[in-house]
Parts: structure tokens; C-alpha cells; sequence
């Protein structure tokens, strides 16, 4: 039987020290191909476990380390290809390589998919047929309800605001089409029709930032400290997690070596990155250097930029000024209750427009300041945390993104000249999509809307 | 009662669906017999004298892909032909033209008198002969008996029919012809669920009181176009339109008088269609619109009678000729015939299959306005695809379905059958999610193979086909061997257009990809040029200049296919499958969809009952399989 490829987290969120998402249908294998840098997992053998990484589409950088396990239809859970991939257990992690998944084309699975698949291709006996029926109802009904607890009652308005927007838009293209005579409305032109589609296309925009600083909330800002040996780095993250432990135990799921990096200042959760990096630079200090910090920024919401007040300012010192010349970066000048052999002019150049902090960390001194900093860099937008909690669920951003890409070729076709029939086609796939994250797709809608909106004859 | 004689199929009325009813049995093989009420009114257009526009012309194409009559005939009785919305894309150019009413009428009845297996005969059927489930013949009102295992009623809006003008009503058929009441009854009997509809038509005025010097023309092409793929000679002397307005005034005599509308003093109770509102439900709905277009529309070559498009009404007969008076050109204008509402029952359409068989009575069928639609084209579409399986029950042959990807018919049907409908259904081109596909242009290439396997076209018909497939084939290696290199000239031709230059050489295949591009420009710029017809040439554009969004037209169709190849058998028991909502269940019943596919597009079946449906299939394949092993 040939369904579409779908992918889950198929253990418990939060829960073990690792996690695995799933990928069954035709596609499984290929689309865990384009996320894997190891073996080609189109050619190995069927049931056997692979080791390698698993890359960012565009930049090709490393983001996990994971076992991939390669097992080929018909002998499979489902009698499908399936690929199961082994990685850290983080929330975060995990999130990522279902989002690359999505991303590759593969569907999120609805609950209890995969059992109905093993259904569906005569994997399960007959005895559990209706067990199983019980079972896709009760999922989908429950699902549904979250669903439609998870749909925040603003998110729902705003996207049935896009959707009247778009039918409206869609419904005037149609009654050009349908009513070529009727010479009561405007005709819709190409540069009418890019207006209406910019102006929902950034209503979306507006939502998908959200769901990303949310998610940065929820997941931490990545925070990365970077400087020369001995500057004081070991003892800045100390100072962070020293000041702020007590908070970091309620998150689920972290084991002790993983609470280490989490540290909430003022209401901004850190999450430290390459701590253990630190720590061994800081004990072989021949092996440090720009590069490792180079990696670690990478990847950063944050950064902070260590200098020390007792020394003048290196080429490598510079060399990081340059590389995080447009991140979101604080700059410590670290060791002020020694003599000051750093320009302080010339690190007030270099910084541009980032915050500078001066303190000594073996004194306490400007811890305060710095938190302060932080708080500010992250809450300085208008945004309130309210605000971004509400478009986080995995199905409704991915939904969005569509529907966003759907608008874009819209546009790309407004810009290649196609006729206004053949752009509506995105268009009303973009309303479709949006209608699935709310749980209205009837096609009727564009039948009904038409006939309300213009008085039609002949 | 006599035995009047035996067939293979009969079909009860001879409007558009009744007329490609007979032909399309007759095409299969079958004896036919048509029954109508008047021989001299076969394939009458009672409303506007028009055929096809957008969404119906393409239907026009369809019928002449699929061997009908429709676009044959219009194609020698048309006064005017225009190709709409050319300044869109390929997708939505529709063909539509005016037609002489007598003229067409003697043209098709012509056609159908030159069919060997056709008898024709005057007759009021008033029952339908039904023993043990099944169809065996018709009982006419002067006690003729007909026999034939395949029936096919194309009775339109005859059904208990009822003129209403103003505060006056009486039981007519369109035109002032007999309504058919018993058969009504009869159906009633038979178990038939009917629905009360309603529609309109504007008066008629004499073209000798109009002053057209106070109204707009509008031509016909200068090189009109054709429906038919087989019609070859065009009609060169062509009969313009007219085109006016109604006035502050018109709406002011309207809104004094709308209490003796029949609409509004409630007098109808049937449902109207929305896309063709009467002239005073316009003014009442959309009250702030100063004025609406109305069309003068010659009703043939050699009649005075003007129908006035877009002034459908139901007022008394002194209102409308006041109105009519208030429109520009029309000040002196004489009413020749006056506009009336007409309601008439129809059937439920969700109570038949797919070939349009009714699912309780085997060897019955129902097809065009009875089936609650309307417009000639919709019943002509519905009643080919009716005559073709009611020949097909007769004579033991596959019965023959249209799927949404197919064909507009096919989207007419399936809505039909699935969802049914709730006032008169109409055709337009957002129905069809797979538009781009159904297009006019490409009805042949979509439907004459299904129509040679179904043996509905000629072998040599057939052939010529064949051969145009293979001249755009060719034509498409041509274009894609010659190379176009970048040269002052060319780039001079591609800025003349606003197009960017070319930089590399390029495949004059690929050139034509880019949207401004032209197959004229094409041979003007490499000098090459290929005497191919123009619709060979058109094709090869089309299916290069659109490949993007054709090819993800065809994925949406692969999606959809997998679904719709999961058939749901026959003998079903909906209240043994667990799990299912009490809304899909009865549904589900109620309209025994064929397959998934069609399960999933019926309203008040969700998702998670598509799930448990798949799954209850699949157990009892499974159950199948162990049987057997």
C-alpha cells in the first residue's frame, strides 16, 4: 500500500537521557539521507544501525550526533521503510530533527498513525481490528480537543482574519473568471493581487517571529561565552550558575549534567552552551584558541564577550569583534580590581553598539550589571511573554510555514508574469493551509463567499 | 393498455440532456427510444439563448470530445461566437455563443432523425413500469406501453411544474407547455425523495421597439472559434448584442412593487439559484449599486423576439413592462412574451450512483435539470453520461464514470451524487480543484481515448485524433532541437515585449517557457516555422508555458487517485463498523459512496471516519485473505 512519508517523536518528551524520531512510508529512508552525513543510508543493508551526524540544510554545520537505524519494507513495524534516529534526549534536539524532517516533506504523523499503518498493511491480526478502530477514535478525538485547547482563541481570530482576507482576494479572481461580463467590480489586477498577498504575508511573518522568540523562551537563549584564555570565562559561568541554581531544577527531563547549563536571570532563560569547552580550555591552555569559540557562537542567541582589564588588546581579540560584529553579543571586561592595561577606547570602537560591562568576577563585581544587560537585550522588543506563547504548537508553525511559502511563489509568479488564474492557486492553497490549523478547509466557502460579496447575472 | 413495442433503452423527454441521452445509447449500441411531449420543441431553450461561457463551454468541448451533439450543432446555428476571458490564462478561456433557437432546434432533431436506432415519438409518460427493483418500461398517458430493461426520465422543470407572474400562478411546464404531474406522483410512490426548486426567465421584447442607438454593441469575434473539434467552416455573418443599464428609476419601480412580487409575498416556496438572481432580488440585496447591466440578446436570425439578459423576473406582467420602460433603449420598448418564475420538483440527487442509475430502482437513470441542476450544458453532460450507462446496463457493457480529474462532467456528477444540492446547480470553474487540468482546450486529449474504449466516437474520429497526438509530439522535438542564440536581433525581439535578453544559447523550447514569449515570436525569431494546425501549436505552448503548475496539478490527482482506488464494497453494513460518528453513519447510508475518495468529500464525514472506514475495509480484505488461505 503507498501512503505518504510521515515522522513523529516516538518516545516520551522529557523523559531519557535519549529520544528517537520515527520516519515511515516510501520516502523514509531518502529523507533521513538528506538530514545524515555518514553512510549512504540508501545503500545499507536493511536492519542495521548506522553512526554518524546529522547537518543543517543550509549551512551544511553539525547538530547532533545519532545512531540511525535503517530497516526497509516489508519486515518493518509498519511494512514500510522506516528509519528511526537515535539522539540526545533534549527537548530542543529532538524538536529540531522532526522540524528538518517536516521540512524534507515528510508529514507529521496524527496519533496513532504508525499503529494504524502496521493496520492498515496487515501487520497487526484481525483480533485487534477493532481495538484499533476504538483506538483511532478515542486519538483522534483527543487530539482533537487539544487541538483545540492548544488553538488560542487569538491565534484563531487573527488567522480567520488572513483566511477572509485571502477568500476575498481569491473570491475576486474567481468572479472575473466566472463572470467575465460583469462589469461591477474592479478588475483584479496582478498589482492589486500582490498588495493583498504582502499584506497577510507579513501577518504571518509577524506570527512565525513569534513562534520563534517563544520557543526561545521555552527552550532557552542559547548563550554562548567566548574570549582568550584566562579572561575569566570559567569564572563568569560559575558566577551565572552560582547566582541562579535554584531556579534551574524545575525544568523536566535534565539530568544533572545537562542543569548545569540552564540558568534563568531576571526571567530570561540562559542556556549555556559548550560549557564543558570552557572548563577545558581553561585547564590546557595551549589548546584554546578563536576557532572553538568560533563553532560555539554559531550557533548563539547570545553572546558574551570576555576581556581582560589587565592586559592590552590582542589581534585575536579583535578577530572576535569581527565575528560577532552583527550577533546579539554583551561585552565583560572582566579583572577591574587589576591595573588596567586595556584601551578602553579602542574595546568602545570595537564594540559598536553592543553593551559593555565592566566588573571584576573574583569580587562579585558587576554581576548584577551584566544580568541586567541581558534582561535588557531580551526583553527590550514590546513583545510580551504572553504574546509568544501562543503560536507553539509543532503542527500549527509548520502550517504556517506553508502557508508562507505558498504566498512567496504566489508572488514569484505575480513577478514571472503568469496569469491571475494560475497564481490563485497558491493563493487558495494558503487559505487551505491556514483552514487546517483552525480546522476549516470546506471548499464551499469560496461558492458562498462569491455569491455574497458581488451581485451576479449573466 | 398495448404493448407499443421493445428497446434497449428509452428515454422519457427530448431537452438537452434527453436529446444526448438517446445519442449517446444509440452510439453504444443501444435500441433507443425517445419520448417527448412535443416533437417540435426538441433541445428548446426555454431560458437564454446562449451556450456554453466559462466552466459550460469547456462541458461543450467535453460532450464533442465524448461524441455529443451539443457543440456540433450550436457550432451551425450560432449568430455570434466569443472566446471569454482571453486576456487570462488557458485555463479559464471559455467559448460561448448565441444561438438561433429554431434553428437549433431543427439542426439537432435533424442530427437525431439521421440515427438508424432512434425512434422518436410524441407521448406524456405518466408511469414508470417497475417490477422486483427493476425498471421493465413507461406507461403513457394515451395507454402505450413501452418495454426496454434501461429508462432514462430528462423531464427538466416539467415535474408538477408551476408558472408564477405576479400574484397569478397555474401548473405549466416552460413556455406555457404541459407540466407533467402523474409522473411526479408516480416517482412519489416509486419512493423518491424530491426537492421543490425554482427559476426565472426575463420577458422578451420586440427588436423593432428597441432604440440601440442608446445602448453599447457587442460583436461577435471577427474569427470565431468553434466548440466542436470536427467543425471546419465558420460562420462568418454574425448577429451583435446589445448591451444597456437599468436606472434609478427601474430600481425605484421595483422597490414600490416588490410586494407583488411573487418572491417576496411568498407565494414561492422553492429554492431559486443564486448565480442567476431575478432583477428584484439584485435591487434588493445590493441596494447600493446604482444600476445593472442588462443584455439585449437576439433569440435567432429570422425572429424579432430580443431576450432580455439579467432581467429574470416574476412581477406582474404591467410592472415589468414599466420597468422595462425605464432602461435606456427600451423606452418604447413592446414585450412580446413576459418574464415568469417557474417551480418545479426535482430529485435528490443523492440518490443515485455514480453512471446516475438510481441506486433503490436497477435500470432507472435521472440526468439534466431534474437532478436539480441547471443550464443546457450541465443536463446535456449529465444526460450523455446517462444515455452511455444506460446502454451499458442493457447491453451487459462497463459502466462509464468520470472522476473530478477527468472532466468537468465529472465534477458535475460527483458533487451531484456525493453532496447533493440545495438550490439549482450551476457550474462554475471554482468547483473544479484540478481547473488547470479541465481545460478548453485539451477536452480531446482528455477524453477521446475514454470515448473510443467505450466505443462512443468513430474509428475514424478515432484516427485523426491519434494523428494530432503524434503532430505534438513532433512538434514538441522540433522546438526542443532547435537553439536559439543570444544575438542583438533576438534581444531586440525580447525587449520589444519586456522580456529580459538571453545571455546563453537556449532550447526554443525553453524560450517559450517565459510567459510573454509566443509561438509567433518563436518562428520569427529562429526563422523556422512548422505548417502544424493552430491547435497543435497551442497545445505544445500550453503544456510548456504551464508545466509547473500542470505538473503539480497532476501530484494533487496522484494524491487523490489513491483514495479513490480504495473501493468500498458494494454490500457494506455501516452499523457494524464501531467507531463511526452518528452524522457519517447515516450519511454513509444514505449517499453508499464507491470508494474512500468519495466518502471523504461527503459533508459530515471526518477524517477520523475516513480512518476507521480504511480500517474496516482493509479487516475484511484481511479477512478474505485468511478465508482463503
Amino acid at each position: 500500500m503507498d501512503f505518504d512519508t510521515i515522522t513523529a517523536i516516538s518516545t516520551p518528551l522529557g523523559e531519557g537521557a535519549i529520544a528517537i524520531v520515527r520516519l515511515s512510508g516510501d520516502d523514509a529512508i531518502a529523507i533521513a539521507d538528506k538530514m545524515f552525513r555518514g553512510k549512504s543510508l540508501a545503500t545499507v543493508e536493511t536492519h542495521t544501525i548506522h553512526y554518524g551526524k546529522i547537518v543543517a540544510p543550509d549551512t551544511d554545520e553539525m547538530i547532533e550526533e545519532v545512531m540511525v537505524s535503517v530497516m526497509r519494507a516489508p519486515k518493518t513495524f509498519t511494512r514500510e521503510d522506516v528509519v528511526e534516529i537515535n539522539c540526545h534526549g533534549g527537548l530542543a534536539s529532538v524538536n529540531r530533527l522532526l522540524e528538518m524532517a517536516l521540512g524534507y516533506g515528510a508529514r507529521l504523523a496524527e496519533p496513532g498513525e504508525f499503529t494504524k499503518r502496521a493496520f492498515l498493511n496487515g501487520r497487526i491480526d484481525l483480533s485487534q481490528a477493532e481495538a484499533v478502530m476504538d483506538l483511532i477514535r478515542a486519538k483522534t478525538d483527543k487530539a482533537m480537543h487539544v487541538a483545540v485547547r492548544q488553538l488560542d482563541g487569538k491565534l484563531s481570530q487573527l488567522i480567520t482574519k488572513l483566511r477572509q482576507q485571502l477568500i476575498e482576494t481569491v473570491a475576486h479572481v474567481e468572479v472575473n473568471i466566472d463572470y467575465p461580463e460583469y462589469d461591477d467590480v474592479e478588475e483584479m489586477t496582478q498589482q492589486l493581487l500582490r498588495t493583498r498577498i504582502k499584506e497577510v504575508s507579513e501577518e504571518i511573518d509577524k506570527l512565525l517571529a513569534m513562534a520563534r522568540q517563544g520557543k526561545i523562551l521555552r527552550e532557552g537563549i542559547k548563550t554562548a561565552i567566548i574570549g582568550r584564555p584566562n579572561v575569566g570565562k570559567s569564572s563568569l559561568l560559575n558566577a551565572l550558575v552560582q547566582e541562579n541554581k535554584a531556579i534551574v531544577t524545575d525544568i523536566p527531563g535534565t539530568t544533572r549534567d545537562v542543569i548545569e547549563e540552564y540558568v534563568n536571570v531576571r526571567g530570561v532563560p540562559l542556556r549555556l552552551i559548550d560549557t564543558a569547552g570552557i572548563r577545558e580550555t581553561e585547564d590546557i591552555v595551549e589548546r584554546i584558541g578563536v576557532e572553538r569559540s568560533r563553532q560555539a557562537l554559531k550557533e548563539a542567541d547570545l553572546i558574551l564577550l570576555v576581556l581582560n582589564n589587565n592586559e592590552p588588546l590582542t589581534d585575536e581579540d579583535r578577530q572576535l569583534f569581527e565575528v560577532v560584529k552583527d550577533l546579539e553579543t554583551i561585552v565583560l571586561i572582566n579583572k577591574t580590581d587589576l591595573s588596567g592595561l586595556l584601551d578602553h577606547e579602542e574595546v568602545s570602537t570595537l564594540a559598536g553598539h553592543h553593551h559593555i560591562v565592566t566588573g571584576s568576577l573574583i569580587e562579585d563585581a558587576g554581576v548584577d550589571q551584566l544580568e541586567e544587560a541581558i534582561a535588557e537585550t531580551f526583553f527590550k522588543g514590546s513583545i510580551e511573554a504572553d504574546d509568544l506563547s501562543y503560536v507553539s504548537n509543532v503542527r500549527h508553525i509548520q502550517l504556517l510555514k506553508q502557508a508562507q511559502t505558498a504566498l512567496s511563489e504566489a508572488s514569484q509568479a505575480i513577478d514571472d508574469g503568469m496569469p491571475l488564474d494560475l497564481i490563485q492557486i497558491d493563493v487558495t492553497r494558503s487559505w487551505e493551509l491556514l483552514g487546517e490549523i483552525i480546522g476549516d478547509t470546506m471548499q464551499d466557502s469560496l461558492i458562498d463567499q462569491l455569491f455574497s460579496q458581488f451581485c451576479l447575472g449573466k | 393498455m398495448y404493448d407499443a413495442g421493445h428497446y434497449d433503452v428509452i428515454v422519457v423527454g427530448a431537452g438537452h440532456a434527453g436529446v444526448e441521452a438517446a445519442h449517446a445509447a444509440v452510439k453504444r449500441g443501444a435500441k433507443t427510444l425517445m419520448l417527448s411531449l412535443n416533437l417540435d420543441m426538441i433541445a428548446f431553450m426555454p431560458c437564454n439563448p446562449s451556450i456554453g461561457g466559462p466552466a459550460k463551454g469547456v462541458v461543450v468541448r467535453e460532450i464533442d470530445a465524448l461524441g455529443g451533439l451539443m457543440g456540433k450543432v450550436i457550432d451551425k446555428t450560432y449568430i455570434q461566437m466569443r472566446m471569454l476571458n482571453t486576456g487570462k490564462g488557458p485555463a479559464v478561456r471559455a467559448l460561448r455563443a448565441q444561438a438561433d433557437k429554431p434553428l437549433y432546434i431543427q439542426e439537432m432533431k435533424y442530427e437525431l432523425e439521421k440515427l438508424e436506432q432512434l425512434t422518436m415519438r410524441q407521448a406524456m409518460v405518466e408511469e414508470l413500469i417497475v417490477e422486483e427493483g427493476r425498471v421493465k418500461g413507461v406507461l403513457t398517458e394515451t395507454k402505450a406501453a413501452f418495454y426496454a430493461p434501461s429508462v432514462i426520465i430528462t423531464t427538466g422543470t416539467f415535474m408538477r411544474g408551476r408558472v408564477i407572474i405576479g400574484d397569478m400562478s397555474y401548473e405549466s411546464g416552460p413556455n406555457n407547455q404541459r407540466a407533467s404531474v402523474k409522473l411526479a406522483e408516480n416517482l412519489e410512490a416509486l419512493g423518491f425523495e424530491l426537492v421543490r426548486f425554482k427559476t426565472g426567465t426575463p420577458p422578451r421584447v420586440n427588436s423593432k421597439t428597441i432604440d440601440y442607438s442608446k445602448t453599447e454593441i457587442q460583436p461577435g469575434d471577427p474569427v470565431p472559434s468553434h466548440f466542436s473539434y470536427e467543425t471546419k467552416t465558420a460562420i462568418l455573418d454574425q448577429i451583435p448584442c446589445w448591451l444597456t443599464y437599468t436606472t434609478e428609476e427601474t430600481h425605484e419601480i421595483i422597490n414600490d412593487n416588490l410586494n407583488l412580487s411573487a418572491m417576496y409575498s411568498g407565494m414561492i416556496k422553492g429554492t431559486g439559484p443564486r448565480y442567476c438572481p431575478s432583477i428584484e432580488d439584485k435591487v434588493v440585496r445590493f441596494h447600493d449599486k446604482p444600476r445593472h447591466q442588462i443584455f439585449l440578446e437576439p433569440e435567432g436570425r429570422h425572429t424579432e423576439e430580443v431576450y432580455v439578459q439579467g432581467f429574470s423576473t416574476s412581477l406582474p406582467e404591467f410592472v415589468q413592462h414599466k420597468m422595462l420602460r425605464s432602461i435606456p433603449g427600451l423606452e418604447e420598448a413592446e414585450i412580446m412574451r413576459a418574464g415568469y418564475a417557474i417551480e418545479y420538483d426535482s430529485v435528490v440527487p443523492t440518490q443515485l450512483w455514480p453512471t446516475l442509475e438510481v441506486k433503490t430502482i436497477a435500470g432507472l437513470f435521472t440526468a439534466g435539470q431534474i437532478n436539480g441542476t441547471s443550464g443546457y450544458e450541465e443536463a446535456a453532460g449529465q444526460g450523455l453520461m446517462a444515455g452511455a450507462n444506460a446502454a451499458g446496463h442493457a447491453l451487459g457493457l462497463d459502466p462509464f464514470i468520470l472522476d473530478r480529474s477527468q472532466a468537468y462532467i465529472g465534477v458535475l456528477i460527483d458533487d451531484l451524487v456525493t453532496k447533493g444540492t440545495n438550490e439549482p446547480y450551476r457550474l462554475l470553474t471554482s468547483r473544479a480543484e484540478y481547473r488547470l487540468l479541465l481545460r478548453h482546450d485539451n477536452a480531446d486529449l482528455r477524453l477521446v481515448e475514454l470515448a473510443y474504449q467505450h466505443k462512443m466516437i468513430t474509428e475514424e474520429r478515432y484516427q485523426r485524433f491519434q494523428a494530432k497526438l503524434q503532430q505534438i509530439d513532433e512538434e514538441t522535438k522540433r522546438l526542443s532541437k532547435i537553439v536559439v542564440r543570444p544575438s542583438d536581433e533576438v534581444n531586440q525581439h525580447l525587449a520589444s515585449i519586456g522580456e529580459t535578453p538571453v545571455k546563453e544559447p537556449i532550447k526554443a523550447l525553453e524560450l517559450m517557457k517565459r510567459p510573454k514569449v509566443t509561438y509567433a515570436l518563436i518562428e520569427e525569431i529562429t526563422g523556422e516555422t512548422s505548417d502544424v494546425e493552430a491547435d497543435v501549436k497551442e497545445q505544445v505552448e500550453i503544456q510548456v508555458k504551464y508545466e509547473g503548475y500542470i505538473s503539480k496539478s497532476n501530484q494533487q490527482v496522484e494524491r487523490m487517485k489513491k483514495m479513490e482506488n480504495k473501493v468500498i464494497p458494494e454490500n457494506i453494513d455501516y452499523t457494524a463498523i464501531s467507531g463511526l460518528a452518528t452524522e457519517a453513519r447515516q450519511k454513509l447510508e444514505k449517499v453508499r459512496p464507491l470508494s474512500v475518495g468519495q466518502a471523504s468529500r461527503i459533508s459530515g464525514v471526518n477524517p477520523a471516519d475516513v480512518s476507521i472506514l480504511l480500517v474496516y475495509i482493509e479487516q475484511g480484505q484481511i479477512k478474505r485473505r485468511t478465508d482463503t488461505e
